[in-house]
């Protein structure tokens, strides 16, 4: 069997976060009593005239410098023409010749390697109202989404992604750019960032693209991921089986991780493009993109190398803080305030990570605020508590949102000072364990002395300090 | 250029239009006369005109980021011919997954 590599087009929609939609004023908000954001201009009433949005413009223009587009300056809207129930006026206003942002890339990086996917176009549209199928023979239309703005990203053609792991950290990439310069939320699950791929596969060595198919409802990393696997799967084993593709756009089902065939596109569909009559052309000024690109955030790449630099942090652990704004933002105040980057960002990627993941509370609601986090590092550091209590300290400090060194005074868990008091259970764990000295004096077996630290450590509640314990021991054992 | 009867039953059919036969015909002849206005415009020599989407020498009018007062639901549901659970009702449009 020959090998196959596959060839990955992405087409991302991110929706974009303003107050009001995109050519009413309505409100831009997920969920909601169906139906009740909707006015006569995202209905599709006849005569109502639509005006755009300037944040909406700006964002669009915000997110195409961050990825290293060329500004379209006299970009324009144009009618898709089609019909489906959720979109009430019978065209969707979005930008067909004249796309904002053209000629852009991302960098990605998968197994150390880094490689730039290319972008072909960023474009500004409106989102549809959604369809909800119940059992039987009618669907519901909620039109609250009617009229969002929306943001179109596709990659350029012929594609640079060969594999679901590249199409996966692309996606990432793109959701970490979109949500640092804060355009959109991100929220895949919301379908807030929509991601629908383009799949064909060709034997390695060869450069003629196979038929393609389109992938919808992936609303997660992992399922972009794996419905590219499967995607890529089927259809060599289709072309092992002497089988034609069919080019046709195929829903992903999370539940049996299937693709599905939802409805063959016989060719292109008709969408018959025209200049949108009732709005005017953009003049994208220097001023204007000059202004935004003063405005712009520090944008992920060059924030991770400044942490990576400033903090001396690992790449790894670099990479994982970048992943969200609101993380990094985090470990970096609490870095800060603590003058310990290294330990902070340990506490925070492990013991923090963990306790926000069993109740799926995202960074920025955490109950652990920067500083108490700054201060349980500092008491950490400063030896008035061991590494071992601060495992339980920072799990009431959790549950309780109370200062770190409130807790310790108050449940007395500070490190144990006294020397004298350390001696007195070194001596009563050696006097218990009279085996192990003797293996350790007579028999030479050093490593038997790691028990006899933890005993005392247990002995002292976690309290001891580990470097005395240990000190006190050989002190005993060579006197 | 002409339209022949199976163009412009394409075109009905993009447009959501269910005519007869005879209404083929009468179409046929309506877009061909507007399609020979449009060869006329052709003839016009435009070399030196830049081309534009829209004829008013206006750009860029936007509005700023701020809501405005929706509809009342029932104002939304009022011309819907079927509305059930505050959503519009329509024939399902997609086949069992």
């Amino acid at each position: 069997m020959p090998e196959y590599e596959p060839v990955v087009g992405m087409e991302c929609h991110a929706e974009l976060l303003t107050n009001s939609k995109m050519f009413c004023g309505c409100k831009n908000e997920f969920g909601g009593e169906p139906n009740t954001r909707c006015c006569p201009i995202c209905l599709g009433m006849p005569g109502a005239l639509p005006v755009m949005n300037r944040e909406a413009v700006n964002h669009v223009i915000r997110t195409a410098l961050a990825l290293n587009c060329e500004i379209t300056r006299d970009a324009k809207f144009d009618r898709k023409n089609y019909f489906y129930p959720d979109l009430p006026k019978g065209y969707q206003i979005s930008e067909y010749d004249k796309p904002i942002g053209v000629k852009g890339w991302l960098d990605i990086e998968v197994d150390g390697q880094v490689k730039r996917i290319h972008i072909r176009r960023v474009h500004l549209e409106e989102d549809t109202g959604k369809l909800f199928h119940v059992a039987g023979d009618e669907s519901f239309v909620d039109l609250n989404r009617s009229g969002v703005p929306l943001m179109e990203i596709v990659t350029e053609f012929p594609p640079d992604i060969h594999s679901a792991d590249e199409a996966r950290a692309y996606l990432m990439k793109l959701r970490t750019i979109l949500t640092f310069i804060g355009v959109c939320d991100g929220k895949m699950e919301e379908g807030s960032l929509r991601c629908e791929p383009n799949v064909s596969i060709r034997e390695i060595g060869t450069h003629i693209l196979g038929t393609k198919t389109e992938i919808k409802n992936l609303n997660s990393f992992r399922a972009v991921q794996k419905g590219i696997e499967f995607e890529v799967e089927r259809q060599a084993e289709l072309t092992e089986a002497g089988e034609k593709i069919v080019q046709e756009t195929r829903g992903w089902n999370d539940a049996k991780q299937i693709t599905f065939s939802q409805r063959s596109k016989e060719g292109e569909q008709e969408y018959r493009y025209f200049p949108e009559p009732d709005l005017l052309p953009l003049e994208i000024s220097d001023d204007w993109i000059e202004q935004i690109r003063l405005n712009m955030p520090e944008l992920p790449d060059s924030r991770k190398a400044r942490i990576i630099s400033e903090y001396g942090l690992s790449a790894y652990d670099a990479a994982y803080l970048i992943e969200e704004k609101e993380l990094v933002d985090f470990f970096e105040e609490t870095a800060k305030l603590s003058g310990d980057a290294k330990l902070s960002a340990n506490w925070i990627m492990s013991d923090l990570a963990r306790l926000l993941n069993t109740d799926n509370t995202p960074i920025q609601n955490s109950p652990i605020s920067p500083a108490h986090l700054a201060e349980m590092v500092k008491l950490i550091n400063d030896g008035t508590i061991s590494g071992k209590i601060a495992k339980t300290l920072i799990e009431e400090m959790f549950t309780t949102s109370i200062a770190p060194g409130l807790i310790v005074e108050d449940k007395g868990w500070k490190t144990i000072k006294d020397t004298g008091a350390i001696e007195a259970l070194v001596e009563k764990v050696m006097a218990d364990n009279p085996a192990i000295i003797s293996d350790i004096k007579e028999k030479g077996l050093m490593q038997k002395k790691g028990f006899l630290v933890g005993q005392v450590m247990k002995a002292s509640q976690g309290k001891a300090d580990p470097q005395d314990v240990n000190r006190i021991i050989d002190e005993k054992l060579i006197g | 250029m002409l339209l022949n009867r199976e163009e412009v039953r394409k075109v009905a059919l993009l447009a959501r239009l269910e005519l007869t036969d005879d209404e083929i015909d009468q179409q046929a002849v309506n877009l061909n006369g507007l399609l020979d206005k449009f060869e006329a415009l052709q003839e016009i020599d435009v070399s030196d005109v830049e081309p534009t989407s829209h004829s008013i020498p206006m750009v860029n009018i936007l509005r700023d980021d701020l809501l405005v007062q929706s509809l009342s639901r029932e104002s939304t549901l009022a011309n819907a011919p079927e509305s059930r659970d505050g959503c519009f009702i329509v024939p399902r449009i997609v086949g069992d997954v």
